[in-house]
């Protein structure tokens, strides 16, 4: 295993449509900029299996620009560790990259919150920005049933992908209710291309119920998904299907952020106007510091990107646009906030940890994350309470305390090649918090 | 740029056009579960980016892959852990 050491006045994570405007506009005022992301594309989830060729016409303009800018891309690169303040190490095929950073962009998107109820761990109950992601990346679905459940815009946006592949639709069940969704979507006007976004969906599902007020309560089949239950709170009824695609809005990836130091207000990274952390140098924009979509995060990675170089004046001029957006996320976050009745979906035996297969009941035993990981293993697999995280902050309002490298399962290799132990600046801040 | 590969999936050849994730060659190639959990029960890809370790599978001798994130390559050798 090959140690590479990179240095670079900017280093962006994440190679989605924040981290890509930040590194454009940081590469475009004469910074030396590097960008790490864990997948083998470009345009993170959102833009995924676009090129520069391509039909999507905002992820092409800036794909190609970033291929412009003289940016160094380093695809299939997991950030892992920050074993002193201006290094970030990230695992590679190859080894292992120490990147040392003067300024540090922060653009680490979101994931799909996920809830358990009977039979949620069945093959074939993905995420519907998951499932969509896979079949633009090949994926099996023509002729495939699929149910769409759980919350958000990006459920609309999934089945009309799923559609567009070929799938068979059935229904489109969103949690939040009728008044809630509607109220949203009469908000729309004052974005540009939202509503027309919207409506060609819309047009295009046409024949798709989308229900309000709808979820899941339960998933069987003997080796995988065969049927789900459904409920409107009164009514129950089972739907035949070959997917269920459900997921409960996103939720930030914050991990990075919150293992450099950085203040988390209400589960986003707390910035400032120009999107600088607690942390100084420490810059974060798109999903991390608030749930927005693409467009937000753009307006959000253009002002990071210029504040890393500098270039104030021209950050500034992105201010009245990107209040715009904190808008917009605001009434996202209000239009989809989760009804309570979701906490009582799971039953006793249900497997709330699936990297561990914690049931429920083992976790009612647990006063915290803590505890839980204490006594049950709770969160401590390999996807480090990932999944479950989000799900044991909803149920029973347990919050994360405790961040540590490495961030991800890595190899032996990856951590005895690194020169200085992972744990040294957390030693050091540990230490100082203690004196 | 040849337009197919191939690959095999628990020595079950599958040939996908380039650019085509680990994981939809192993659902193409009909075969599942992707892993066993702990306690037995079967499992498949849950995030499909790389955040929950449900696709995991051994790639030419190297455990624990994740599937969702790994391009088909030619000649590639996978086995599920089902």
């Amino acid at each position: 295993m090959a140690n590479q050491r990179l240095q670079s006045d900017v280093v962006v994570v994440g190679a989605g449509p924040a981290g890509i405007a930040a590194a454009c506009m940081a590469a475009e005022n004469g910074r030396k900029v590097s960008v790490v992301d864990n997948s083998p594309w470009l345009g993170g989830q959102i833009w995924r299996g676009a090129t520069a060729h391509s039909a999507h016409g905002l992820a092409g303009h800036w794909i190609d620009r970033l291929k412009k800018s003289g940016v160094s891309v380093m695809s299939n690169a997991t950030a892992f560790a920050a074993p002193s303040s201006h290094v970030l190490l990230a695992e590679t095929p190859d080894g292992v990259l120490e990147l040392s950073w003067k300024k540090l962009i922060l653009a680490t998107g979101a994931r799909e919150r996920f809830l358990p109820f009977p039979g949620w761990t069945l093959p074939g109950v993905m995420g519907p920005g998951g499932l969509y992601a896979m079949v633009k990346s090949g994926w099996p679905i023509a002729r495939k049933r699929v149910v769409v459940a759980g919350s958000g815009p990006l459920l609309l946006a999934a089945a009309d992908g799923l559609k567009q592949a070929g799938a068979s639709v059935g229904l489109l069940a969103e949690q939040a209710d009728w008044g809630q969704v509607l109220r949203f979507g009469m908000g729309l006007w004052r974005y540009p291309g939202k509503l027309l976004q919207g409506a060609g969906m819309k047009a295009r599902l046409l024949g798709v119920p989308y229900r309000c007020g709808r979820w899941p309560v339960k998933v069987e089949g003997t080796a995988r998904v065969e049927r789900v239950t459904l409920t409107d709170g009164s009514r129950s009824w089972t739907e035949d299907c070959d997917y269920l695609a459900c997921g409960f809005h996103l939720v930030p990836n914050v991990e990075l952020p919150c293992l450099l130091g950085c203040a988390i207000a209400n589960g986003f990274v707390r910035v400032s106007e120009f999107h600088l952390t607690s942390v100084p140098e420490v810059f974060c924009a798109g999903e991390p510091t608030g749930i927005g979509g693409a467009d937000s995060a753009l307006v959000e990675g253009q002002v990071a990107g210029l504040a890393a170089a500098e270039a104030w004046d021209r950050a500034r001029s992105f201010f009245s646009r990107r209040a715009a957006w904190q808008r917009f996320q605001a009434s996202l976050h209000q239009a989809f906030a989760l009804r309570p009745e979701l906490r009582q979906l799971a039953a006793p035996d249900t497997f709330v940890c699936r990297c561990e297969d914690v049931r429920l009941a083992d976790l009612k035993r647990c006063d915290s994350l803590r505890s839980a990981r204490l006594h049950t293993r709770c969160g401590m697999g390999s996807c480090q309470g990932r999944t479950c995280g989000p799900a044991v902050q909803f149920l029973f309002g347990w919050e994360e305390d405790s961040v540590r490298p490495p961030l991800f399962p890595v190899r032996l290799a990856s951590l005895t090649d690194v020169s200085s132990p992972l744990d040294k600046h957390r030693l050091e801040t540990d230490k100082s918090s203690r004196t | 740029m040849r337009d197919h590969l191939t690959i095999s999936v628990n020595g079950k050849a599958v040939s996908v056009p380039p650019g085509t994730i680990l994981a939809a060659a192993v659902a193409q190639a009909g075969v599942s579960p992707f892993r066993t959990s702990v306690c037995g029960e079967p499992r498949g890809p849950l995030c499909g980016m790389g955040v929950c370790f449900e696709c995991c599978v051994t790639i030419n001798g190297k455990a624990y892959s994740r599937s969702c994130l790994t391009l088909c390559e030619e000649g590639m050798e996978v086995r599920t852990n089902g």
